[in-house]
C-alpha cells in the first residue's frame, strides 16, 4: 500500500493510507481531532439539550394551563424557568452554532481542519461535563437555582448549592465558548485557501468571525459577574449587598454587558446561514454582500452600547434612559438592511421552496416580527409598561426560536446531504416546517396580548382573566415540542443511510467550496488547498 | 373491536369543561378577560404610553406589510415553476443607501415623542403626597411620609385564600390581585412613590397608572402618578423575587380628597389604638394567642402551618434545636435574619411584643409543646437583645 504516488492524490480520494488512518470505535469520538466528527458531536449534544430544555418548557406550560397551582410548587416552577433558560441558551443554541462552525467553516474557506484540533476536542468535551453538573443541580439540597436565567443578585445569593453548581457549569461552558471562538478566528484568518480573500468568504464565515470576537469579549464579563455572586455567597464580599457598600444593580450592569452581545452571538450565525440558503434557492447571488458584512459588524459594535435597555425599570437618570433608548433604536437600521437585502435577493430570482428555503423564509418573516417588537420595546416608556411581562417573553422567543432555531433548521436541512451523503425526506421536512411555523405562532403570538394586559413573566399562577391565552399557548407549545421529533426522525434517517443518495452538489443554485467535495464529505478534505479565483 | 381513540374528544371536552369554573368577568382595575392591548389607564403617562404604542405599532405594521408584500409577491411571481429566470443584479448603491437613510429618519421621528414621555415620567418633583413602598419576600409595606396621612404605615398582604390557589375552593372575582390593606391615595394629586426593598429586588407596578419601578434593597428609587379617576387599581410584583413572586400583588385605592382625609384620620386613630403597650405584663397564653396571628401573617408561607417547613428549602421549626434551645439564639435569628438564606431580619418589621409572642408561640406549637428550654419569651427579652 505504501506507494510513492500517495503524495499526488487529489483531495477527496485515497485518504485511507497510513498517514491519515481513520480512528475507529470510542477513540474516534473521545480523542476526536477531526473537525467533522467534533461538529457532529456538538450538533448531537445541542439537540439533546434542546430536548431537555424543551421538556422543561413543557412542564412550565403544563402548570400554566389553568390558574391555580396544579402540578408544581412555585419554588420548583422557578427552578424550571431558570433551567429552561440556561439549558436553551448555553446548552442548545450556542453549541449548535459551534457545531455548524466546526463542520462548515473549514469546508467553506478551503482549510483541511480547524486551526487547533486538540483544543477543539477539549472545548467540546467540556460541554457534556458542564451539562451534567447543571442538570445534576436539580438533585442538590434545595434543588436547582431558581433565580431566573439572568441570576440577578441578591436573589441568587439566597439559593442553595444548586446555584454554585450552575455557576461552575457556566464557567466551564464559558471556557468552552472562548476556546471555540479562538479556533474560529484563527482558522478564518490564517487558513483560508489561496485566493479566498476576506470579502470573498461566504457570509456564514463572516458572521461567525464577528460572533467569535463578541464571544471573546463578553464571556469573561459573564464569568466576572457570576464569580462576584460566588464570592458574595461564600466569602463575605459585598459586591451586591448595599449594607456592605455594594449595589445590586451593579450585577445587572455587568450581566447585561455580557447579555446583550450574547443575544447577537445567538443570532448572527443564523443570519449567515440564511444568507447562504436564500441565494441558493433563489438561484441568484446574494444582494448587497458588502453591506451585509458592514451591517453585521455594525450590529456587533452597537451590541456593546445598549445593554441598559434591559434595565429601564431600575430607575436610571433621565439622560441614561434617553441615551440607551436612542442607541437601541439604531440597531433596527442594520437589521433592516439585512432583511431588505434578503428580500432583494429573492426579487427576480428563480425560486424553489425546498425545506431549507422554507425555514429561511419562515426565519425572515417571523424574525422580523420579533425585530419589530424589539423596536417597540426600545421606546423606554413602552418598555417600562411591559418590562418583565409576557410581551418580553414573546419578543425574545420570536427572535430566539423563530430566529436562531429556524436558522439552525434551515442550515441543518441545507447541509445534511453534505454531512451524511443522503437527502432528507422532503415530505418530512415540509411537515416539520409547517408544524413548527404554525405551532410556534400559536404558542407565542398570544403572549403579546398577555404582556400588554400586564401578565408578569416567571409566574406560577395567574389571574383567571388570562386563562384563554395561556391555554392556547400551552396547546401550541406541546404541538411545537412534539413537531421537533419529526426533525429528529428526518435527520436520523439521513444518518442511517435511508433516502436518496446526495450528489456532491445537491442544490442547483448552491455556491461555495463545500459543494466541491463529495457527499458525504470525506474524513479529510482540502489536504491540499483548493485555488479560489 | 372498539376504537379506543373514540373516547379522546369526549375526554378533551371533559378536561376543558372541568377547567371552566364560574363565569370569569373583567376585573375592575385589573385585566379584562382576554385583554388584547395595554390598560386604558387613568393617568396622563398611561395615556401617553398607549398613544406611543399605537404609533409604533402602526408604523411597524405599515413597514411590515410593505416589505412582506414585496417578498410574497416575489415568492409568487419569481418562482422557477412559473418559468422565472433569475436576474444577475446583486448590488445597487442608491437603493442600499436609501434603505439605510430612510429607516434612520423614521427612527428619529419615533424617538421625538418618546423623549417627551421619558422626561415626563422621570419628573418626580413637587409631589402632593409621598409614600414609601417597601418590597418584602412576599408582601409590600407602605409608609406615608407627608400630608394628611403622615406617619401612617402598614403591610399589604395577598388576601386570596390559600384554598383558592390550591384549587380547593372556586376562584374569587379578584383572584391573586387582592390585598388585606390597599395603598390609599387621593384623586388628582401628584403621588410620589419611593421604592426600596429589604431582601431582594421587587418591582412595583400598576398598569393603569403606567408605572413600574424596581424596589432595590438598600437603595431608594422613585416614580410618580396622578390618578384622574376614583377607583381601585391592581398590579403585581414584576421582578422575580423567589417562590411567592406571583403572590404579592399591589392594590391602590384612589379616593376623593374628602374621603382620603377621612381615611387618613381613621388610620391614625387605629394605629394609636393598636400600638402595643410595652409596659403591659403579657401572660403566656396571651403571648401564644398573639404569636399565632403573627406567625400566620409572617412565617407560615415558608415554615408552613404544620411547622414542618419545606424540606431542602425552608427548615422545620417543629422539633428544631434552636426553637427548643436557649431563647437568645432564636431571638437573634428572628431579629437579624439568617444571612444567605431567605430568612429575613424581622427586627425592623415587628415590634418587641410581636417578636416575643411569635417566638413563644413556636416554642409551644406542634410537638414542641413548651418542652424545650425557655418556653416563654417576654417582650423585655427582645428589647434587651436589640
Amino acid at each position: 500500500m505504501s506507494s510513492v504516488t500517495v503524495d499526488h492524490v487529489s483531495p477527496g480520494h485515497g485518504h485511507d493510507d497510513h498517514h491519515h488512518a481513520m480512528p475507529t470505535g470510542w477513540r474516534r469520538w473521545l480523542f476526536a481531532t477531526n473537525h467533522k466528527d467534533i461538529g457532529t458531536m456538538y450538533l448531537i449534544f445541542s439537540f439533546v439539550m434542546l430536548l431537555e430544555g424543551g421538556t422543561l418548557a413543557l412542564l412550565l406550560r403544563t402548570e400554566l394551563f389553568e390558574p391555580g397551582l396544579q402540578f408544581f410548587r412555585p419554588e420548583l416552577f422557578n427552578q424550571f424557568t431558570t433551567m429552561h433558560g440556561l439549558v436553551m441558551v448555553f446548552g442548545a443554541i450556542m453549541p449548535a452554532f459551534v457545531g455548524f462552525a466546526n463542520w462548515m467553516i473549514p469546508l467553506q474557506v478551503g482549510a483541511s481542519d480547524m486551526a487547533f484540533a486538540r483544543m477543539n476536542n477539549f472545548s467540546f468535551w467540556l460541554l457534556p461535563v458542564a451539562a451534567l453538573i447543571l442538570t445534576a443541580s436539580f438533585f442538590a439540597p434545595g434543588g436547582a437555582t431558581a433565580a431566573g436565567w439572568t441570576l440577578y443578585a441578591p436573589l441568587s445569593l439566597q439559593m442553595g448549592p444548586g446555584m454554585d453548581m450552575a455557576i461552575f457549569a457556566m464557567h466551564i461552558m464559558g471556557a468552552s465558548s472562548i476556546m471555540g471562538a479562538i479556533n474560529v478566528i484563527v482558522t478564518i484568518l490564517n487558513m483560508r485557501a489561496p485566493g479566498m480573500t476576506l470579502m470573498k468568504m461566504p457570509l456564514f464565515c463572516w458572521t461567525w468571525l464577528i460572533t467569535a470576537f463578541l464571544l471573546i469579549a463578553v464571556m469573561p464579563v459573564l464569568a466576572a459577574a457570576i464569580t462576584m455572586v460566588l464570592t458574595d455567597r461564600h466569602f463575605g464580599t459585598g459586591f451586591f449587598n448595599a449594607a456592605a457598600g455594594g449595589d445590586p444593580v451593579l450585577y445587572q450592569h455587568v450581566f447585561w454587558f455580557f447579555g446583550h452581545p450574547e443575544v447577537y452571538i445567538m443570532i448572527l450565525p443564523a443570519f449567515g446561514i440564511v444568507s447562504a440558503v436564500v441565494p441558493a434557492f433563489a438561484r441568484k447571488r446574494l444582494f448587497g454582500y458588502a453591506s451585509m458584512v458592514y451591517a453585521t459588524a455594525a450590529i456587533a459594535v452597537l451590541s456593546f452600547i445598549v445593554w441598559a435597555h434591559h434595565m429601564f425599570t431600575t430607575g436610571m437618570p433621565v439622560t441614561g434612559q434617553l441615551y440607551f433608548m436612542y442607541a437601541t433604536m439604531l440597531i433596527s437600521i442594520p437589521t433592516g438592511v439585512k432583511v431588505f437585502n434578503w428580500v432583494a435577493t429573492m426579487w427576480r430570482g428563480s425560486m424553489t421552496f425546498e425545506t431549507p428555503m422554507l425555514f429561511a423564509i419562515g426565519f425572515i418573516f417571523v424574525f422580523t416580527i420579533g425585530g419589530f417588537t424589539g423596536l417597540i420595546l426600545s421606546v423606554a416608556p413602552i418598555d417600562i409598561q411591559v418590562q418583565d411581562t409576557y410581551y418580553v417573553v414573546a419578543h425574545f422567543h420570536y427572535v430566539l426560536v423563530a430566529g436562531s432555531l429556524f436558522g439552525l433548521f434551515a442550515g441543518a436541512y441545507y447541509w445534511v446531504p453534505k454531512w451524511t451523503g443522503y437527502m432528507y425526506s422532503e415530505k418530512l421536512g415540509k411537515l416539520h416546517f409547517w408544524f413548527s411555523l404554525l405551532s410556534f405562532n400559536l404558542t407565542f403570538f398570544p403572549m403579546h396580548f398577555l404582556g400588554l394586559a400586564g401578565m408578569p413573566r416567571r409566574y406560577a399562577d395567574y389571574a383567571a382573566q388570562f386563562t384563554t391565552f395561556h391555554q392556547i399557548a400551552t396547546i401550541g407549545a406541546f404541538w411545537f415540542g412534539l413537531s421537533q421529533l419529526i426533525f429528529l426522525y428526518a435527520i436520523l434517517r439521513c444518518f442511517a443511510g435511508k433516502g436518496e443518495r446526495a450528489s456532491a452538489k445537491p442544490w442547483e443554485g448552491a455556491e461555495g467550496l463545500e459543494w466541491t467535495v463529495p457527499s458525504p464529505a470525506p474524513f479529510h478534505t482540502f489536504v491540499e488547498p483548493p485555488e479560489v479565483k | 373491536m372498539k376504537k379506543w381513540w373514540r373516547g379522546i374528544p369526549g375526554a378533551c371536552a371533559m378536561l376543558v369543561g372541568g377547567g371552566a369554573w364560574a363565569q370569569v368577568n373583567d376585573m375592575p382595575g385589573g385585566p379584562k378577560v382576554n385583554q388584547l392591548n395595554l390598560h386604558e389607564g387613568v393617568t396622563q403617562i398611561a395615556h401617553d404610553v398607549m398613544w406611543l404604542h399605537w404609533m409604533m405599532l402602526a408604523i411597524c405594521v405599515v413597514i411590515f406589510i410593505g416589505v412582506f408584500g414585496v417578498m410574497f409577491y416575489s415568492i409568487w411571481a419569481h418562482r422557477k415553476s412559473r418559468g422565472a429566470v433569475s436576474a444577475t443584479f446583486h448590488e445597487h448603491v442608491g437603493v442600499e443607501v436609501a434603505w439605510t437613510v430612510i429607516p434612520f429618519i423614521i427612527v428619529i421621528a419615533m424617538a421625538l415623542p418618546a423623549t417627551k414621555a421619558v422626561v415626563a415620567m422621570k419628573d418626580t418633583s413637587s409631589p402632593d403626597v409621598t409614600i414609601k413602598a417597601t418590597g418584602y419576600q412576599w408582601k409590600w409595606g407602605y409608609e406615608y411620609l407627608d400630608g394628611a396621612a403622615n406617619g401612617v404605615k402598614f403591610y399589604s398582604n395577598l388576601s386570596t385564600p390559600r384554598a383558592q390557589i390550591e384549587n380547593r375552593e372556586p376562584k374569587g372575582e379578584f383572584y391573586l390581585m387582592e390585598v388585606d390593606n390597599p395603598m390609599v391615595v387621593p384623586v388628582d394629586q401628584k403621588v410620589r412613590i419611593i421604592t426600596t426593598a429589604v431582601d431582594v429586588i421587587h418591582s412595583w407596578m400598576i398598569p393603569d397608572f403606567g408605572v413600574k419601578q424596581d424596589a432595590i434593597p438598600g437603595f431608594l428609587r422613585d416614580t410618580w402618578f396622578r390618578a384622574e379617576k376614583v377607583g381601585t387599581y391592581r398590579g403585581q410584583c414584576a421582578e422575580l423575587c423567589g417562590k411567592d413572586h406571583a403572590f404579592m400583588p399591589i392594590v391602590v385605592t384612589v379616593l376623593s380628597k374628602e374621603d382620603y382625609a377621612k381615611w387618613a384620620d381613621e388610620q391614625k386613630k387605629k394605629m394609636a389604638a393598636q400600638a402595643d403597650d410595652p409596659n403591659k405584663d403579657w401572660t403566656e397564653p396571651e403571648l401564644i394567642a398573639r404569636g399565632e396571628k403573627v406567625y400566620g401573617a409572617n412565617c407560615v408561607v415558608c415554615h408552613q402551618a404544620t411547622g414542618k417547613g419545606v424540606p431542602g428549602s425552608f427548615p422545620a421549626l417543629d422539633g428544631d434545636h434552636i426553637v427548643l434551645g436557649p431563647k437568645a439564639e432564636q431571638i437573634k435569628t428572628v431579629l437579624l435574619g439568617h444571612p444567605g438564606t431567605a430568612m429575613p431580619a424581622f427586627g425592623g418589621q415587628l415590634n418587641d411584643v410581636e417578636i416575643a409572642s411569635v417566638i413563644t408561640y413556636t416554642r409551644h406549637a406542634w410537638d414542641n409543646k413548651g418542652k424545650g428550654q425557655d418556653p416563654t419569651v417576654k417582650p423585655a427579652d427582645v428589647k434587651g437583645a436589640r
